[in-house]
């Protein structure tokens, strides 16, 4: 019996250790959020809201949140266009290659938006090396089209309008096929089952997908930086990293409070589209999961053509144009075959110091937040599905606002949380141990979702059959829940590689010399005029998405539904 | 092997009780059924005993130790209990022999001996070809058989089955229930055995215990619930027949007591000189024309070599077996013979609250 009572203590203290991990968890993704409110109501010098009404009152924010309404609001239009009539063809109608079309609908939202900008702007404008190798360049001196406030709608709208269409593909699922049969006994064509069934029962996942669409794109910060600054056009985001850059930390507290004003326009977002799907919630009874096919009938060619073409123009083209720019000598230098080269990309992969620290500082932050997240997520999401308390659940439902929240609130964040480390002298501001933190905050949600999927979905007497014949908690973890979830922990893992290592809108405010990232880079070789470099760059970066999100795609069978973002 | 006990066990799902003080105790080796309608706590015994829930009162011991209760509790992994579960549980990430050998990898058992051994309970189970196998690989009844081999293979100090042949077509039920008997044959493994269907736990077990509403209402021998219901629950839960109340006639003789039973006066077999009900199964009854208590056919259906008749006697539906069929509202006459007599916990409370009343 002494053995017993032996195996016994220890299988106990795991489970009672376990719950700890609730703690750092909490701080890392919660603290620099808290901090952060804190910083708006004066903590420092005494509780006050006087630079709070100083700084909302100036001229610049005025502007600079009136530009980010009207850019946000205006891609969300468009993304919604966009996104909302991919959706309708593809969830409802007997279109051909529909996998193909959702994989390349999808790139542009894992491209880094900077990215986008650079590949848009080489197919556009005088010095477009597409263009002039076409022979269809507008006349030198004419300005950039893009360096505008439509342009930066326009690109924010293409952008996201993938995000619209997975929401509302995944609400046009769960309307009930027979929904649909019954309009048509009824007596109703194709068109009107879609205008008077199908669109009134959609309206709810339009209307959330809308509101996701704005949050990110007032959050983001490639597409206004690298089309707005240089026409003097700026956001709220870009407000805040012209005078974080231009100033110093000596202006923390006035950018805190423009983190502060984004992160409540985000918020105000989100509850109006709430308010408006409480207005227009249906319950929705009957079977669902019967793909709908409505017939296109002769129209369907025709249907097919079109989104390909919009898919080719929004994704090829742009592509295209950066592609056609990497492999230039020089900028100016018009693209034949005898003047193509690979120099840029040579110098880029293996000269430049600093594109090859930044590939290596960019790859080491993704590779080591997705090994920690990957790590802390799997006995994470065991506790939050096995052993649920009040802890563990406030955690579960807050979890998302790191995500959730636009990036420069959260580096303006997580510089407040680490410029001074409670306790001591240190800091982490500057080293590239702040990005890491915050891509940890940032990205949690993105690892932990895909795993608690699998978990929900496995058997608990996979784990007490282990337990019967004599396993304890940690061998069960090890041998039984970690084998079986690991397939969405790696899928998990990609997806938090993939978006780390296409992050700009973090690591620009928290970036320093020497740990760049590949976001940055870009953006500085593009600011700094060299931009053949930025576009082989930005190309060899778009080949290693493309790569990753290839291999996600082709371990998609054995990952659980709900695991890879745009398979719902 | 060992001999589970459970004093007063007492289990509540949000106050609601699932296990209502039950006693019990099982010997070393025995083959015990826990038979009950879904909901009347069987499986919720079953997971206190596995150690997967814990007792809100009363005592669970194994083998003498207390696994559960007076402030101590067992966690399963080391209470040596195999289980075998209805959805089988096998991991889909291991082999057969994976599967089978697990148990002997977390005890650190050397290798050598592991190989013997797991080569030893697939040979028990029919298994040895199947070896490299994935679970995803197998039929039903193969899945059934892993998972007995897995459990067996450690040699537990007691094995528990929770509806093991829920999930199984019926051919494969009749061989399966051949696998446990030889499995129980050759081990001696104590076994508690979780059903709904009565023919399996009746065909199975040494002793059934019959559970309703969180309490055992029967705990014995199958031919003795059969043959000697403790209950009008378990009469009409148990077997097929009619449960038909009775009137004392003040006659009694030991291990008989003359009653009044739907009109006739009867010798009935009791254990008690004041019972309330009789059961009358099919064998008891005798259909003869010049029987003086009379009975109008409801309904007849062919079982195959025989007939089964539902009769209406004085607004009480018995059932009996006839060689030929007879026409649906055929008046026939009834003899009953030998029918068991019973006290019902329920009728004493309703005779009580009669007399109150009165």
């Amino acid at each position: 019996m002494s053995a017993t009572s032996h195996d016994n203590g220890n299988s106990r203290s795991l489970d009672r250790l376990l719950p700890l991990i609730l703690l750092p968890v909490g701080l890392i993704a919660l603290g620099p959020v808290v901090r952060l409110l804190l910083e708006g109501i004066g903590f420092g010098d005494g509780f006050t809201t006087d630079h709070l009404t100083t700084i909302l009152t100036r001229d610049s924010t005025r502007t600079a949140l009136m530009h980010s309404l009207l850019t946000a609001g205006g891609g969300t239009v468009l993304s919604m266009l966009i996104g909302a009539a991919f959706a309708f063809l593809v969830a409802l109608t007997d279109m051909r290659g529909k996998g193909a079309l959702v994989f390349c609908l999808m790139i542009p939202m894992m491209i880094p938006p900077q990215i986008t900008a650079l590949a848009w702007m080489q197919m556009t404008g005088p010095s477009s090396v597409l263009l002039k190798t076409l022979g269809i360049a507008p006349p030198l001196g004419s300005p950039q089209p893009l360096h505008s406030a439509t342009g930066i709608i326009i690109l924010l709208g293409i952008q996201h309008a993938s995000l619209v269409f997975l929401t509302l593909r995944a609400g046009l699922r769960m309307i009930p096929a027979d929904l649909v049969e019954a309009a048509r006994m009824s007596g109703a064509g194709a068109f009107r089952v879609w205008a008077q069934t199908v669109l009134p029962l959609s309206m709810p996942s339009l209307i959330a997908g809308g509101a996701m669409a704005f949050v990110t794109a007032l959050g983001n910060f490639g597409i206004p930086a690298m089309l707005g600054i240089p026409a003097r056009y700026s956001t709220l985001p870009t407000l805040i990293y012209q005078r974080l850059v231009g100033m110093g930390p000596s202006v923390l507290p006035e950018v805190a409070v423009l983190a502060l004003l984004i992160g409540t326009v985000a918020i105000v977002g989100v509850l109006l589209s709430r308010f408006m799907l409480l207005r227009r919630g249906f319950g929705l009874v009957g079977l669902s999961g019967t793909p709908l096919a409505l017939s296109l009938g002769r129209a369907r060619l025709p249907v097919e053509i079109t989104l390909w073409a919009f898919i080719f123009a929004i994704l090829a083209l742009p592509l295209f144009a950066l592609l056609a720019t990497s492999v230039i000598p020089a900028y100016g230098v018009p693209l034949t075959f005898d003047s193509a080269t690979l120099k840029a990309w040579v110098d880029v992969l293996f000269v430049q110091p600093v594109t090859r620290r930044a590939y290596g500082n960019s790859l080491f932050l993704a590779t080591l937040a997705a090994v920690i997240l990957m790590a802390i997520s799997l006995p994470l999401a065991w506790l939050m599905e096995r052993r649920a308390n009040r802890l563990s659940r406030t955690i579960d439902a807050l979890i998302d606002l790191p995500y959730a929240l636009p990036g420069v609130v959260l580096s303006i964040a997580c510089i407040l949380t680490f410029l001074d480390l409670p306790f001591t002298d240190l800091t982490l501001y500057g080293t590239i141990w702040i990005i890491l933190m915050a891509y940890l905050a940032r990205f949690f949600v993105v690892m932990l979702r895909p795993i608690q999927a699998s978990l929900a979905q496995l058997d608990p007497a996979m784990e007490e059959a282990a337990a019967s014949v004599g396993a304890h908690l940690g061998r069960r973890l090890r041998d039984i829940v970690l084998p079986l979830a690991a397939p969405s922990a790696a899928a998990g893992a990609i997806l938090v590689f993939l978006t780390a290592v296409n992050e700009l809108t973090v690591s620009a405010l928290l970036w320093s010399s020497g740990t760049e990232t590949l976001g940055v880079v870009i953006y500085n070789l593009e600011d700094s005029g060299e931009t053949v470099m930025a576009s082989a760059l930005a190309m060899s970066i778009v080949v290693l998405i493309i790569v990753l999100m290839g291999l996600v795609q082709a371990g998609a069978k054995r990952f659980p539904k709900g695991v890879i973002p745009w398979q719902s | 092997m060992a001999e589970l006990t459970f004093s007063n066990l007492t289990k509540r799902f949000g106050g609601v009780p699932a296990l209502d003080g039950i006693n019990a105790a099982i010997g070393a080796g025995e083959f015990v059924a826990l038979l009950g309608p879904s909901g009347c706590g069987k499986t919720t015994l079953l997971r206190l005993t596995a150690g997967f829930e814990q007792p809100d009162e009363g005592v669970i011991r194994i083998g003498g130790d207390t696994v559960a209760g007076a402030g101590r509790f067992v966690p399963p992994e080391v209470r040596e209990i195999g289980i075998v579960f209805q959805s089988y549980a096998l991991w889909p990430h291991k082999s057969v022999a994976g599967n089978v050998s697990y148990p002997l990898e977390v005890r650190r058992i050397p290798r050598a001996e592991r190989v013997a051994r797991v080569a030893e309970a697939l040979d028990l189970t029919g298994l040895r070809d199947f070896a490299d196998r994935m679970p995803s690989q197998l039929s039903g009844g193969q899945r059934q058989r892993v998972a007995l081999a897995r459990c067996l293979v450690f040699e537990p100090r007691a094995v528990l089955l929770d509806e093991p042949l829920a999930n199984l077509d019926l051919a494969l039920r009749a061989s399966m229930q051949d696998v446990f008997s030889m499995f129980h044959r050759r081990t001696g493994a104590t076994m508690l055995y979780v059903t709904h269907d009565q023919s399996e736990a009746l065909a199975l077990a040494d002793r059934v215990a019959v559970m309703e509403e969180g309490r055992i209402r029967q705990f014995a021998a199958p031919e003795v619930l059969y043959r000697e219901p403790a209950d009008c629950f378990v009469a009409g839960f148990v077997g097929d027949g009619a449960v038909v109340p009775a009137r004392l006639t003040g006659r009694s003789e030991p291990g008989r007591v003359l009653l009044s039973v739907l009109g006739q006066d009867i010798w009935c077999r009791s254990s008690t000189n004041a019972p309330s009900h009789v059961s009358i199964r099919p064998e008891a009854i005798t259909l003869s024309d010049d029987a003086p208590l009379r009975a109008r056919v409801s309904s007849c259906t062919y079982l195959g070599g025989r007939f089964r008749l539902v009769l209406d006697a004085e607004g009480e539906a018995l059932v009996a077996f006839a060689p030929q069929r007879a026409a649906i509202g055929e008046t026939v006459g009834v003899r009953i013979r030998d029918p068991w007599a019973f006290r019902d916990p329920a009728a004493q409370t309703l005779m009580a609250d009669a007399l109150t009343h009165a």
